[in-house]
């Protein structure tokens, strides 16, 4: 007997990771452009903080964010664009008023934790795929199966030959 | 087998350790009586520049931890100017670290309320929670060489001021 092709098998892991990643790039490349369209106080308020809450500054009540709100609202009168917004709310409170880590120290584990848990999640997926085709391909694991004895063929014979085929 | 329930233990013990590390690392403590506080550079809030509580060594210091959208703040602020009138000099002075506010707002609040001792802007809030603070107004006084010797965690008022802080002033500024 010989062994199963694997070659597609191979192919189609290595295509389901290829599309895996073209979905994620256009996500990661929209959460980088530089926005220069005029902005909303609501669209900035789902992407930085309120330092005193520790909430998100739209879902924040609190008298401080209500400051940040109306500091917001000015710029975006100014005909500020959401990075020149965002970077003056740094220059005021920090770059801990970004809904995002700040890349440095032990917030970067939010940046890397996710990339290394999808590359190990991808070898696991692959190995398992890989195992399990392997497996499957060669057989060794399944019951042997006995032909008909002679006293089987022999009835099989005088049957078929009743029936007249 | 032995090593795949090695590699599971591992990376228990390894999520274990990041959580802790991060509760630790999250966590503040108010400062210690006798503690000596922290003092990194801050931007000023009235003028450019950089100041920090450091260059006040050799005088009695009340650091008061503000912002101008907290109520309380509003409420004590004519006291704190007053005492700094009564007490400023050469022994002592009030510094007031406008804290996760927005600069603008930190300055129109000390115009309005004629504030004339040092003020600085932490807008982080970072300063702040190296002292332990948990919100503002808090006030904190330092002896000269840098140490916590009194702290209140809220406002203060006249009577405070003229009864708890008072005490801790040398002679000289304790005159009017």
């Amino acid at each position: 007997m010989s062994p199963r092709p694997r070659r597609g098998g191979t192919a189609a892991v290595f295509a389901v990771l290829v599309a895996l990643t073209a979905l994620m790039l256009p996500a990661a490349a929209a959460a980088d452009a530089p926005s220069s369209l005029r902005t909303t106080l609501n669209e900035i308020e789902e992407e930085v903080m309120c330092p005193v809450c520790g909430t998100l500054l739209g879902l924040a009540e609190s008298p401080q964010a209500t400051r940040e709100k109306a500091f917001v609202e000015k710029l975006i009168k100014e005909g500020k664009t959401k990075d020149e917004i965002k970077d003056a709310l740094v220059a005021q409170y920090g770059n801990a008023v970004l809904a995002e880590p700040n890349g440095g120290g032990f917030s970067i584990s939010a940046y890397v934790v996710p990339i290394v848990a999808f590359v190990v999640a991808a070898i696991l997926l692959a190995a398992a795929v890989w195992k399990w085709r392997r497996s499957s391909g060669s057989g060794d694991d399944l019951p042997a199966v006995e032909g008909p004895s002679a006293e089987d063929r022999r009835r099989l014979d005088e049957d078929l030959g009743r029936y007249d085929l | 087998m032995r090593i795949r329930s090695f590699i599971a233990v591992l990376v228990a013990v390894a999520i274990v350790a990041l959580l802790v590390f991060g509760l630790i690392s999250k966590g503040n403590s108010r400062l210690a009586v006798g503690a000596t506080a922290p003092s990194p550079t801050l931007p000023k809030l009235e003028e450019p520049g950089s100041g920090s509580l450091k260059e006040y060594r050799g005088k009695w210091v009340l650091v008061n931890f503000w912002a101008s959208w907290c109520i309380p703040c509003r409420n004590e602020a004519p006291a704190l100017e007053q005492f700094q009138q009564e007490h400023g000099g050469k022994t002592f002075t009030v510094v007031g670290i406008d804290t996760q506010d927005i600069s603008d707002d930190g300055t129109k609040f000390a115009h309005e309320y004629d504030i004339s001792y040092p003020l600085l802007h932490d807008g982080n809030g970072d300063n702040g929670h190296e002292f332990g603070t948990t919100g503002v107004p808090e006030n904190y006084l330092l002896e000269p060489g840098g140490k916590l010797a009194w702290a209140v965690a809220g406002p203060v008022d006249a009577k405070i001021l003229r009864e708890q802080v008072t005490p801790f002033l040398p002679p000289k500024s304790k005159e009017s």
